[in-house]
């Protein structure tokens, strides 16, 4: 990690601990960018760094807040066993999904994934305890480990942070780790990796169940802050919500999904007043990303770094 | 005779005709996502909303037109929708394929797959804008209104349910005949094997990926038409739909047009029988048949691995 980008993180790390102590952002939409910038940061471990396309996300982060707001509301779990029991949720799901889906590749994954997480939608939509249409509102925030109350937003966001930045750091240590060096060569040549003697399906599972968990941690996560789990969360468009975040933001970049998080959250905050505007322009993004911008707002901008500093580096060559 | 179930034979027949409708709809779409996919290597997202703008085009021409040319009793019946529908969206979809997915045929097919996916999210939510979620009907022509009754066994079969099936079954058998057929299909099969050669062999496969994108949709649109009168149309009806065809691609395999289309049926009447016998599990049971043919049989019923 270079000077420069360590200190991009400690003053950003900075910003967000200030968050509580200003006026200006709005407590509440910090901690739901956080939420969703570390779903976000969960899907590019699988997109951005082991090549798979699932679009079924949205299973494992509304599936997840189910089974929180629910063990947290119907059963009084703590806010920390509420978002546990989710997280466990979200890894055996992510293990049954992942090992049906990473029997097929490229295209049919991505079927696969989205029409299993329609399962879940249907479950939701049809089970006593998930409250149908209206879900599952009025979630209490509880006491965390039965001693902090997190009723107050400051509490709570200081939890969801630790959360977020929990999540990051896995995601950091994972992508680093020979693990990570070997879903790279995964994603970059499949059979080399395979004759290499890796045992490849193994290693898609276990990266499939850590991006699911930490989805359900995210999601978990947000049926706290907001106190509801609805339809909303595991419908199919949030799962194509998460993906565009990615690409937006620049896939296989570590500050890429989090800064798509935030462009797609704000977007909607700007345009949730028009109606079904949001999923136009959201859709029209999508479709320019995908056509004329496909290294994302991060990934443009780490190129630009590199061709300048390429630039630099001849014309040095040529004065000496 | 199902008596001792519970289950009046009314109920059964006229699930299954449902089962049948839907099976014609998913042998329809998943013919179409197999011809683009084989020769695009596209997977169609914009599929379901291509679906839907065909039972939009129609309801339009029956209800709205006439008020936009300033003649408030001329309409465009059902029967010239079935055919202009499709064409009108077949042809928005060959501009669609010639401006925007052609661009992306170097690059890893899953761009192709977001592509129409943002696609699918923008006229989706063009035709909510102006049309709402709440679903507009459209009447089925007056010579398929009514029914027929089968006295002996107290039945009643509309017709226009039964003209949707031999409608839709004879445009899947149709297709399935130019495709394995016809020296056209001969060039069509060819391109999905090994497109430069083709093309070496002095065939324009640029031009046929274009008229193969527009065909696979126009079936699309076809398919709303015929839905139109069966269903609300409503903006929503093709994303709800184009999941469950994704599931019957994935069972079926894409490998043979005659393979899809019996897949698609039989998994409609799978679905309608979950309907009368534990309605709960109607709307899951594809998913789950999906999910055990992968494990069973992962290349799907009729696929080949590639």
């Amino acid at each position: 990690m270079s000077p420069r980008t360590k200190a991009l993180y400690l003053v950003l790390l900075a910003l967000l601990l200030i968050v509580p102590f200003q006026n200006m952002v709005y407590i509440v939409f910090v901690m739901k960018l956080l939420c969703f910038a570390l779903f976000a940061s969960a899907f590019n471990l699988l997109l951005g760094y082991t090549g798979l396309l699932s679009f079924g996300h949205a299973a494992f982060f509304g599936g997840a807040a189910y089974v929180t707001a629910h063990a947290c509301k119907a059963w009084g779990w703590t806010p920390e066993m509420g978002i546990l029991a989710g997280m466990a949720y979200a890894a055996i799901t992510g293990w049954a999904f992942g090992s049906l889906a990473i029997r097929r590749q490229g295209i049919y994954f991505a079927m696969i994934t989205l029409a299993l997480s329609q399962l879940i939608f249907f479950l939701a939509l049809q089970l006593k305890f998930t409250g149908g249409e209206d879900g599952i509102q009025g979630v209490p925030r509880g006491k965390l480990f039965g001693l902090i109350d997190l009723s107050s937003d400051t509490a709570l966001y200081y939890f969801v942070l630790a959360l977020a930045l929990f999540g990051f750091l896995a995601i950091q240590r994972a992508i680093h780790s020979p693990f990570g060096q070997v879903l790279k060569s995964i994603r970059e040549n499949e059979p080399r990796a395979i004759s290499l003697g890796y045992d490849v399906a193994k290693f898609k599972l276990l990266a499939f169940v850590i991006s699911a968990t930490l989805a359900g941690m995210a999601g978990s996560a947000k049926s706290l802050v907001f106190q509801l789990a609805t339809l909303t969360d595991v419908h199919w468009h949030m799962s194509g919500e998460v993906v565009l975040m990615t690409i937006l933001g620049g896939i296989g970049t570590i500050l890429g999904p989090v800064v798509g998080a935030g462009v797609v959250i704000g977007l909607q905050n700007y345009l949730a007043g028009i109606g079904s505007f949001s999923t136009i322009v959201l859709g029209a993004i999508f479709v320019v990303c995908v056509l004329a911008f496909r290294r994302g707002i991060v990934g443009e901008w780490l190129a630009l770094l590199e061709r300048r500093r390429a630039a630099k580096a001849e014309a040095g060559y040529r004065e000496s | 005779m199902f008596e001792w179930l519970g289950i009046t034979p009314q109920a059964l027949v006229a699930q299954l005709l449902v089962g049948l409708i839907n099976g014609s709809f998913y042998a329809i779409l998943s013919l179409g996502l197999a011809v683009i996919f084989g020769l695009l290597n596209v997977i169609n997202f914009t599929h379901g909303a291509q679906y839907m703008m065909g039972a939009f085009l129609a309801w339009i021409g029956l209800t709205q037109l006439g008020g936009w040319v300033g003649k408030p009793d001329w309409e465009v019946n059902y029967w010239v929708a079935l055919v202009a529908a499709p064409l009108i969206v077949g042809a928005i979809g060959i501009l669609i394929e010639r401006f925007m997915l052609k661009r992306l045929y170097h690059l890893d097919h899953l761009y192709g797959l977001l592509l129409t996916f943002g696609l699918a999210l923008v006229i989706e939510g063009m035709f909510r804008h102006w049309y709402g979620i709440s679903g507009e009907s459209y009447s089925a022509p007056e010579a398929l209104q009514g029914g027929i009754r089968l006295e002996g066994l107290g039945l009643f079969l509309p017709k226009y349910r039964l003209w949707v099936i031999v409608a839709s079954l004879t445009v899947c058998l149709g297709t399935w005949f130019v495709i394995e057929r016809t020296k056209l299909g001969n060039y069509l099969r060819a391109g999905t094997e090994n497109p430069k050669l083709l093309q070496a062999l002095g065939v324009n496969v640029p031009l046929m990926i274009t008229l193969a994108y527009g065909f696979g949709v126009a079936l699309a649109a076809f398919a709303g038409v015929l839905a139109a009168p069966v269903f609300q149309v409503n903006p929503v009806m093709g994303s709800n739909l184009i999941i469950v065809v994704f599931a019957v691609v994935v069972i079926g395999g894409m490998g043979s047009i005659l393979g899809s289309i019996v897949t698609g049926v039989g998994l409609g009447l799978l679905e309608g029988l979950t309907k009368v016998f534990y309605p709960e599990a109607s709307s899951v049971v594809i998913f789950v048949i999906m999910a055990i043919v992968l494990l069973l049989r992962p290349a799907g019923l009729f696929g080949k691995e590639r």
